[in-house]
C-alpha cells in the first residue's frame, strides 16, 4: 500500500477499475464458507427427514401386517403376548390421563406464577426466583421419576385409598411440576411484551392492580400464553422417564388414575429394554406408536410456533 | 427537473452520480440525482431531514446493499467505473471509499486493534506500530492516546471515539472518505476538532460529508450539494450544486435560499 | 353525593380485598414450585448421602448394592457428552451464523426456522428411535451398532436446536453498528463475523452450549431406545465401545425392588445434580458477564 501522492492521475485509472473487479479470485473462500454454513443449517432439515423416514419405513412394515383399523379401533394392546392385539387406545388413554393431570397442575400454577413475577414481584425477587425456576426446569426427568415413585406415591398413599404403587396420579403431578417452569417462563415473556402504556391507561381509569393484571394484561398476552400452554401439552405427551418409572407397565383401557397404566412413551421404553429382535413385529410396534406420538407433538409444536409468530408481529 | 442549477465542476472528479434513483421496497426515496464529487475537496450534502442525504452517501460505497429491499438505479461511477456493475466487488469498493458513521462506532477492542484490524484484513504488510502512530497522528489523536493504546476504545470520550473511527478509516488508505453527520453526536469542542481535522485531511483525501448543520457546511466544505424533497414530497433529489461560497451567498434555487435563510427547516 | 361516595368506598374496599387475595394465591403458586424443589432436594439428599463415598465413585456396577459404584456410568457420561460436543457445537453454531448473517428471506429460510422450532419440541425418545434406525442399524458398519459413537451422534441431533436457538439469540444481540463499521472498512462478511460478531457473541454462545451439555447429561430415554446397556462394568475404550451413562444407571437402580439399590440411585442422583448445578452456576455467571458488557 503506497502512500498516496497528490499528483497521481486519478480519473479513468485503469488499474483501480481492474482492482474493483477482482471479485472472483477473492471471493471463493467466502463462497465456500457460505455453503458450509448453509449445509450446517440443512442438517436440521435432514434430521426431520431422518425421523420421518425411520418412522414411516418401520411403521409401513408394521401396517402391512396389522390393519390400520385394528390399530385405531381395537381396545386391547397385547403385542408382547401370545394372543396379540394391536389396539392403541390403552396407550393413548394412559398418555392422555397422565398428561391431563400434569396440565391441571402446570397451567394454573404456571400462569399464576407468571402473573406474579411479571406484575407483582419486585425486580429483586424476580431475579432471585427466575434462576431457581430454571433449576427446576433443568432437573433430569429420571430424577423426577425417582421422586414420583419413592416420595410422592408413598405420600399420596396416605391420602388416597386403594392407590396402587404404580399409578397415573403421582407421575402426573410430578410431571406438572416439571413443566411448570416452562409455562411460567413463556407466559411471563408474553405478559412482559404487553406495552406499559396499556397498563397505565387502565390504572388511570381507576383499576386496581388485580383488575389491570387479569382483565387487561392477561387478555392482551393471551396468544403468547396459549402458545406456552400448547407447548406444555406437547411436553407432557412426549415425557418418558417419569411415567416409565412411576406409572406402571399395564396397557389396560381404564380411566381410573389410581391404577397402573402404560403410556405410549413408557411402552417404547419397555420394548427397548427387553430382548425383542430387530425386524420382528413387536419391534415394529414401537415405531408405529412413535409415529402417532410424533404426529401428535408435531401438530402441537407447529400450532404454538405460528401463534407465537403472530403475536410477535402484533407488537413489533 | 432543476438541473440548470447544477453547476458542472470542471476540475477532476472522482465520484459521479447520474440519474440515480433509490428504492426501499416499493417506496422511492431518491430520484434523478446528478452529482459530481471533486477530487481532493470537501463536498457537503445539506438539506432538511428526510431529504435522502445519508441514502445518497451510502450509494457511493454500496452500503445500501446491506439494507433489505434497497435498490439503486442509474449510474454511480468511481474513476469512471460503474460501482453497480455486477463484476464489481462491494468489499473492494468499501476498501477504497471509507466511511465514518453518525454515531461513533469503535470496535469493543483496544485502540491499537481498532486501527490494525482493517489493515490486517486488507493484507497490509508494513509495521503495525508505525501504521498505528501514523494514522492516529493524522487523525490528531496520537498525543491523547499514545500512552493507552491497549486500553479499550470504549473508554475514550465521544469525540475521541469519532477521531479514532477516522483514524481507523484512513489506516487502510482509502481515496475517499464518506462522513455521515460525523459530529452530530458530539459537543461543540469535539466538533471543532473534527472540523479542523477535515481541513488537514483534504490534502490527501476526497471527503464527502452529510451534515444538517449549515454553519458547519459553510465552515468546512469547498462545494455544497443541496438536497430537497421533490414537489410531490414522495422522493428527494439534489436541487443545486456549486461552490459553497456561491451557494451560501447567491443561491439560484428559491428553495435553497429559503432553507439557508431558515424559512424551511 | 356523600352516600354514593360511601358506596364507592365500600366497593373499593371489596375490590382491594379481592386483589390482595389474588396476590396471595399467585404467590402461593410460586411457593409450591419452590417448595417442591426443596422437598425434592431434601428427599434425595437424605436418601442418598450415606452412600456417597470415594468407593462409590470409583467402583463398577455390581449385583450387590453395597459394592456397586458409578465409575463406568460417570466415565460414559463424560465421554458421550464430549464426543457429542464435537459434533453438535460447530454445526449448531454454523447454522445459527447462517440464519442470522447470511440467510436471504424466502421459503427455504422459513422452512429451516419452522423446522428448528419443531425439532426443539420433538420428544427425546423419538430421537432415540432416529438413532436406532440410522446410527445403530443403517450406519452400523461405521458406528459398530449401539456404541458410544452412535449415542453421541444421536445426542448431538437432540441438542442441536438448543444450541442453534441460543447462538442465534447471542448473535442477534451484537449491535449492528459494529457490523457496519467492519464492512465499511472493506471487510468481507466472514471477516466481519470472525473478527467481531463471534467474539462479541461468545459468552452468549457459551451459555447456550452449557445448557446443551446439561440437557445431554440428564437425558435417559433416547439412550434407552438406542440400547445403551445397563450393565457395563468397564470404562469405554474407544468410539465403538459399549457404554452406559449416569441417568441410565440411576434408572436401572430405581426400577429394582430392593431398597438398597434405591439408596444407590439417590446417591448417583446427588452426583448428577451436583454436576448439573455447577454447570448452571457457570451459565448464570457467563450470562451476567455478558449482560454487563452489553450495558456499556
Amino acid at each position: 500500500m503506497a502512500t498516496r501522492s497528490a499528483e497521481r492521475v486519478i480519473t479513468g485509472d485503469e488499474a483501480v477499475r481492474a482492482a474493483l473487479r477482482r471479485k472472483a479470485g477473492r471471493n471463493i473462500p467466502e463462497l465456500i464458507i457460505r455453503w458450509i454454513l448453509l449445509a450446517c443449517s440443512l442438517i436440521s432439515i435432514l434430521t426431520t427427514v431422518g425421523i420421518v423416514g425411520v418412522l414411516v419405513f418401520e411403521s409401513a412394515a408394521f401396517f402391512s401386517e396389522v390393519p390400520l383399523g385394528d390399530f385405531l379401533l381395537d381396545t386391547q394392546w397385547t403385542p408382547l403376548f401370545a394372543d396379540k392385539r394391536f389396539g392403541i387406545w390403552p396407550l393413548v388413554v394412559g398418555t392422555l390421563m397422565t398428561s391431563t393431570i400434569a396440565i391441571a397442575v402446570a397451567l394454573p400454577l404456571g400462569l399464576l406464577s407468571a402473573i406474579y413475577l411479571s406484575e407483582y414481584a419486585s425486580p429483586r425477587l424476580r431475579s432471585t426466583i427466575k434462576p431457581i425456576l430454571e433449576v427446576l426446569a433443568g432437573i433430569p426427568t429420571v430424577v423426577y421419576g425417582f421422586f414420583a415413585l419413592l416420595f410422592v406415591t408413598p405420600l399420596l398413599e396416605r391420602v388416597i385409598p386403594n392407590l396402587a404403587t404404580f399409578n397415573a396420579i403421582s407421575p402426573g403431578i410430578v410431571m406438572g411440576i416439571m413443566i411448570l417452569p416452562m409455562v411460567a417462563s413463556l407466559s411471563e415473556d408474553a405478559l412482559h411484551a404487553v406495552p406499559v402504556g396499556l397498563r397505565y391507561g387502565a390504572f388511570a381509569l381507576g383499576g386496581t392492580k388485580f383488575e389491570v393484571s387479569t382483565r387487561i394484561v392477561v387478555p392482551a398476552a393471551l396468544s403468547g400464553i396459549a402458545a406456552s400452554f400448547i407447548l406444555a401439552i406437547s411436553r407432557a405427551v412426549g415425557e418418558t422417564m417419569i411415567v416409565a418409572i412411576a406409572a406402571g407397565q399395564r396397557p389396560v383401557l381404564t380411566f381410573d388414575p389410581r391404577e397402573p397404566i402404560q403410556t405410549m412413551t413408557a411402552y417404547i421404553v419397555q420394548v427397548s429394554l427387553g430382548d425383542v429382535p430387530a425386524g420382528s413385529l413387536a419391534y415394529r410396534t414401537i415405531f408405529a406408536v412413535a409415529m402417532l406420538l410424533f404426529l401428535m407433538t408435531l401438530v402441537l409444536n407447529i400450532a404454538s410456533y405460528f401463534i407465537v409468530r403472530r403475536f410477535r408481529e402484533v407488537y413489533e | 427537473m432543476t438541473s440548470q442549477n447544477i453547476v458542472q465542476f470542471d476540475g477532476p472528479t472522482i465520484l459521479k452520480a447520474e440519474n440515480v434513483a433509490v428504492y426501499y421496497g416499493d417506496k422511492q426515496v431518491l430520484r434523478d440525482v446528478m452529482l459530481s464529487v471533486p477530487t481532493h475537496k470537501i463536498t457537503a450534502l445539506i438539506g432538511p431531514s428526510g431529504s435522502g442525504k445519508s441514502t445518497l452517501l451510502r450509494c457511493f460505497n454500496r452500503m445500501n446493499d446491506l439494507i433489505r429491499g434497497a435498490r439503486v438505479e442509474g449510474q454511480v461511477t468511481y474513476h469512471d467505473q460503474d460501482l453497480y456493475d455486477p463484476e464489481v466487488d462491494p468489499v473492494e469498493v468499501r476498501r477504497r471509499i471509507g466511511m465514518v458513521f453518525q454515531k461513533p462506532n469503535p470496535f469493543p477492542k483496544s485502540i491499537y486493534e481498532n486501527i490494525t484490524w482493517g489493515a490486517r484484513i486488507n493484507g497490509y504488510r508494513g509495521t503495525m506500530d508505525e501504521l498505528v502512530e501514523r494514522s492516529l497522528r493524522r487523525a490528531a489523536l496520537w498525543d491523547e492516546v499514545k500512552d493507552r493504546l491497549h486500553e479499550n476504545a470504549l473508554s475514550l470520550s465521544g469525540g475521541q471515539q469519532q477521531r479514532l473511527c477516522i483514524a481507523r478509516a484512513i489506516a487502510i488508505e482509502p481515496e475517499v472518505i464518506l462522513m455521515d453527520e460525523p459530529a452530530s453526536a458530539l459537543d461543540p469542542i469535539a466538533t471543532l476538532k473534527i472540523e479542523e481535522l477535515m481541513h488537514e485531511l483534504k490534502e490527501n483525501y476526497t471527503i464527502l460529508i452529510v451534515t444538517h448543520n449549515m454553519q458547519q457546511a459553510a465552515r468546512v466544505s469547498d462545494y455544497t450539494a443541496m438536497m430537497m424533497l421533490t414537489e410531490d414530497r414522495n422522493s428527494a433529489t439534489v436541487i443545486e450544486f456549486g461552490k459553497t461560497q456561491a451557494i451560501f451567498t447567491h443561491p439560484r434555487d428559491r428553495r435553497t435560499e429559503d432553507y439557508i435563510t431558515g424559512r424551511i427547516g | 353525593m356523600s352516600l354514593r361516595d360511601a358506596a364507592f368506598e365500600s366497593m373499593l374496599q371489596r375490590r382491594q380485598l379481592r386483589g390482595m387475595i389474588f396476590e396471595a394465591i399467585a404467590f402461593l403458586a410460586i411457593l409450591i414450585g419452590l417448595l417442591t424443589l426443596a422437598l425434592l432436594f431434601y428427599d434425595i439428599i437424605t436418601s442418598g448421602v450415606e452412600r456417597l463415598s470415594w468407593d462409590f465413585l470409583t467402583s463398577f456396577p455390581s449385583r450387590r448394592a453395597s459394592r456397586a459404584g458409578i465409575l463406568s456410568a460417570l466415565a460414559g457420561s463424560v465421554f458421550l457428552v464430549s464426543l457429542m460436543s464435537i459434533f453438535a457445537f460447530p454445526i449448531g453454531i454454523g447454522a445459527a451464523i447462517y440464519l442470522e448473517e447470511y440467510a436471504p428471506r424466502g421459503w427455504l429460510t422459513d422452512l429451516i426456522q419452522v423446522n428448528i422450532a419443531n425439532l426443539a419440541g420433538v420428544p427425546s425418545i423419538i430421537y432415540g428411535l432416529l438413532g436406532l434406525g440410522i446410527f445403530a442399524r443403517l450406519a452400523e458398519p461405521i458406528t459398530g451398532g449401539r456404541t458410544l459413537l452412535a449415542g453421541a451422534l444421536t445426542m448431538a441431533l437432540l441438542v442441536m436446536p438448543v444450541v442453534i436457538i441460543a447462538a442465534r439469540e447471542a448473535i442477534r444481540s451484537v449491535p449492528s453498528e459494529i457490523r457496519l463499521a467492519a464492512l465499511g472498512l472493506g471487510a468481507t462478511r466472514w471477516q466481519m463475523i470472525r473478527g467481531h460478531v463471534l467474539p462479541y457473541a461468545l459468552p452468549g454462545i457459551l451459555t447456550g452450549t452449557i445448557l446443551a451439555i446439561s440437557r445431554a447429561l440428564g437425558e435417559t430415554a433416547p439412550l434407552i431406545t438406542l440400547g445403551a446397556l445397563t450393565y457395563v462394568p468397564f470404562v469405554p475404550d474407544g468410539l465403538r465401545s459399549q457404554f452406559t451413562v449416569l441417568p441410565i444407571q440411576i434408572f436401572n437402580w430405581v426400577t429394582r425392588p430392593q431398597e438398597a439399590f434405591h439408596t444407590n440411585a439417590a446417591a448417583a442422583i446427588i452426583v448428577l445434580l451436583a454436576i448439573l448445578l455447577s454447570m448452571n452456576a457457570l451459565a448464570i455467571y457467563l450470562r451476567y458477564r455478558f449482560e454487563k458488557r452489553l450495558m456499556k
